[in-house]
């Protein structure tokens, strides 16, 4: 196997009573795109949020491209990992553009740089420039969720978690931005890991899956391989109801 | 932050900002150093006392005098602390008050006895105008002159007399108790309103009540008083009671007043504002032009441009007190609420204490200041900052603890520091609830500093204070008007602030357009 982009190792972490992830350990291929599919409360979106250190778990170990993330660390590990939520979270007393550059212009990129760097995200994702000083509540859904993947990408991070950033979607914008999507694995080669309850979504937009369950980990392989040898049940019925 | 700054809004408010402080730093230096022309003249909130304080208000004018009037403070313990603290130079005081509640002198103080036990704070008090204001039992003349009586004395033996006290008079030591054991009375009194008795005892309901022995009604109802020949009420020598360091010249002015005023004089003047509805400058202007100390034309047009003059010198004070506040309410209550929200425990009990500060009446809040930072400005402006601090630290903490939580994940997760994410996200977002909290805060202090004017800091409630003590509709007007005037500016002017500095969505309530 090659280098992984994530690697957990042992990993706890309860809330209250209720233990979310139980001594977990996990390689996530670097370079590739893989999905991590699940219920909700199967933990899969607490497994994400540890590898960019938004939550911390009890026990165990994790690093990102081999190196563990620590305190000290943390705030350097974040800007080489994007990140975009469902429903965008967009910063919404700031423009299209602003949202898109603040952690650019936070880094002190130029100008032109910075300007450059915009709109070729801007065309990656199809999005009129004429948006550039809109703001957030006058967008729709797919615009705020494709503003959010540029925000995300800004400073080209070599790792992108996506905690089911087109589950909020209507199918019409969905389908088309998951055609974006794939013309962004094209264009730019980078580790992404894609949160998601939607196995179709899965199989159209990943290379490799994770299966998820009451914080284990159900299965792990190829989309040919979760769809040929579903190893359990739990798997089979994730086909039947992404297919409702 | 930087848009922030360069905004010419938010320039003009600092501007406005420093330059009130300038002001007060200024009045502070003014009075700390040696400036041989001015003297701040004091008064309690009753008739007599603001009519004696404007007398030598006047005086003190009319030898040239730049004269600051901090009338109308509430309470004895007040107005002396702010004499000994040399925030007002001289005050009218009665004899009696000063050995009974001030130095807790039993029996007769002579003027010499008061003065021994006076250096060390600093005080001294001069010789008295003339009149004593005390308790006397009052008669209707004609009744006197029929039964023949002119002593208290030959009262006790008039069996069928009806007698009508307030009821003050009634439980006070020095009142009908002790009046009773002094003289042997065996008549039954009945308590009625001091403002009535005078009134019933003209329809003949009753014969005899207690009065003011310089009540101007006494005139007005041909009463008689009837003469203490035991000697039971104490005197009440009205004395001008000064600040020790007072120089020569200014205590020569005051000394011209010397014995010039006795009881029926005294009488006279209460009644000429109390009777005849004429201001208290008219009177005063009055009574020096009849003493050939001032000449009468002078005083009547002071006080006509004085009355614009003042109601400006107030509201400036009034703002100052506001805007100084203010600022400190938000020099610790922004910072506190950015370092607190984030632990639960720490937001409460601050939110706690600052909630149980705004429950403390405000006018019990400035009496607690008096011991701590003395009278004036000081204490006005702590007490007020202790009052718009819940308004705007609760405010910055909702406002954070509400903010969006993804927003807040979103932030860390895109790589900020701490900092960046407070100035770039947090802060931005919590600004028109902080804002808002502000606003409220602003308000408040408003309102609150007219009552600053008990513990002699000034301001719009000077006029207020007075007109309630006096029942003078037009000055609580000149008062009540500005301030709600100052309320309504404030208003409009956060909603200029609001909309230059926040974006027309992100506002509070407001829809998207």
């Amino acid at each position: 196997m090659s280098i992984p982009c994530i690697e957990y190792s042992d990993i706890t972490k309860s809330y209250g009573d209720k233990t979310i992830l139980d001594g977990l350990s996990l390689r996530i291929t670097a370079n590739i795109t893989t999905a991590i599919v699940g219920a909700s409360g199967s933990g899969k979106s607490t497994l994400m949020q540890i590898a960019n250190g938004l939550i911390i778990p009890e026990r165990g170990q994790v690093s990102v491209f081999g190196s563990s993330i620590t305190t000290e660390n943390i705030t350097d590990k974040r800007l080489a990992i994007g990140y975009s939520v469902q429903g965008a979270g967009l910063f919404p007393h700031m423009s299209v553009y602003e949202n898109i550059t603040l952690i650019a212009r936070l880094q002190r990129w130029t100008e032109k740089d910075t300007e450059v760097r915009f709109h070729t995200l801007m065309q990656l994702l199809e999005l009129d420039l004429e948006l550039r000083d809109r703001y957030p509540f006058s967008l729709s859904g797919g615009q705020q969720q494709r503003v959010s993947l540029c925000r995300a990408m800004m400073l080209n991070p070599p790792l992108l978690l996506l905690d089911e950033p087109f589950s909020a979607l209507d199918p019409v914008t969905r389908d088309s931005i998951h055609r974006e999507f794939l013309k962004l694995q094209h264009a730019e080669t980078r580790s992404m890991v894609l949160v998601t309850h939607d196995m179709f979504e899965a199989i159209k937009l990943a290379q490799e899956i994770i299966v998820m369950c009451d914080g284990r980990i159900e299965q792990q392989g190829s989309v040919a391989e979760i769809q040929n040898n579903p190893a359990s049940d739990y798997v089979q019925a994730l086909f039947q109801a992404g297919g409702q | 932050m930087k848009a922030c700054i360069s905004n010419p809004l938010v320039q003009a408010m600092l501007r406005i900002l420093l330059m009130s402080l300038c002001l007060i730093a200024n009045n502070s230096m003014a009075q700390a150093g040696d400036e041989p022309l001015s003297i701040t003249v004091g008064s309690k909130n009753f008739n007599e006392n603001y009519l004696l304080a404007e007398v030598i208000s006047q005086l003190f004018e009319h030898a040239g005098y730049e004269v600051d009037r901090k009338f109308g403070m509430t309470g004895t313990l007040i107005i002396y602390e702010a004499l000994r603290t040399k925030e007002v130079d001289v005050y009218v005081e009665y004899t009696g008050t000063l050995g009974q509640v001030i130095l807790n002198y039993d029996g007769e103080p002579s003027l010499e006895n008061l003065n021994a036990q006076l250096t060390g704070e600093g005080v001294e008090i001069l010789p008295s105008f003339g009149f004593n204001n005390t308790y006397a039992l009052a008669i209707k003349r004609e009744y006197a002159e029929e039964l023949g009586i002119t002593t208290v004395s030959e009262l006790v033996t008039q069996a069928d007399i009806e007698m009508g006290f307030s009821i003050e008079f009634l439980n006070r030591a020095d009142g009908w108790p002790g009046l009773v054991s002094a003289y042997g009375f065996s008549q039954q009194p009945t308590g009625m309103d001091h403002g009535l008795a005078y009134q019933a005892i003209d329809d003949g309901n009753i014969d005899v009540t207690d009065a003011y022995s310089t009540d101007g009604d006494i005139d007005r109802y041909d009463l008689q008083l009837l003469e203490d020949d035991l000697g039971f009420f104490p005197r009440y020598f009205g004395a001008p009671l000064i600040n020790a360091e007072l120089p020569v010249d200014a205590r020569n002015i005051i000394d011209r007043l010397t014995g010039r005023i006795d009881d029926a004089r005294m009488r006279d003047l209460n009644g000429r504002v109390m009777l005849d509805g004429k201001s208290f400058a008219e009177v005063a202007g009055e009574f020096l032009a009849e003493e050939g100390l001032v000449a009468l034309s002078d005083n009547t047009s002071a006080t006509a441009t004085s009355m614009w003059s003042r109601l400006w010198h107030n509201t400036l004070i009034h703002v100052q007190l506001t805007l100084i506040a203010l600022f400190l309410g938000c020099a610790v209550g922004l910072p506190l609420g950015v370092v607190i929200y984030r632990s639960r425990r720490l937001s409460r009990s601050m939110l706690y204490i600052a909630g149980l500060l705004q429950t403390v009446p405000s006018i019990a809040l400035l009496a607690l200041m008096i011991p701590l930072f003395g009278i004036g400005q000081t204490p006005a402006i702590i007490a007020l900052f202790m009052y718009s601090l819940l308004p705007i630290l609760r405010s910055t903490i909702t406002a954070l603890l509400t903010i969006d939580p993804v927003l807040k994940r979103v932030a860390e997760a895109l790589g900020m520091t701490r900092t960046q994410q407070l100035v770039h996200v947090l802060l931005p977002l919590a600004l028109p609830n902080v804002l808002t909290g502000v606003k409220t805060a602003a308000i408040i202090s408003i309102g609150t500093a007219t009552l600053a004017a008990f513990i002699g800091a000034g301001g719009l409630g000077e006029p207020i204070v007075t007109g309630l003590a006096l029942n003078d509709t037009s000055l609580i007007l000149q008062g009540a008007i500005p301030a709600a005037g100052l309320a309504i500016l404030t208003e409009l002017l956060f909603d200029v602030l609001e909309r230059s500095l926040v974006k027309p969505h992100m506002l509070v309530g407001q829809l998207p357009t």
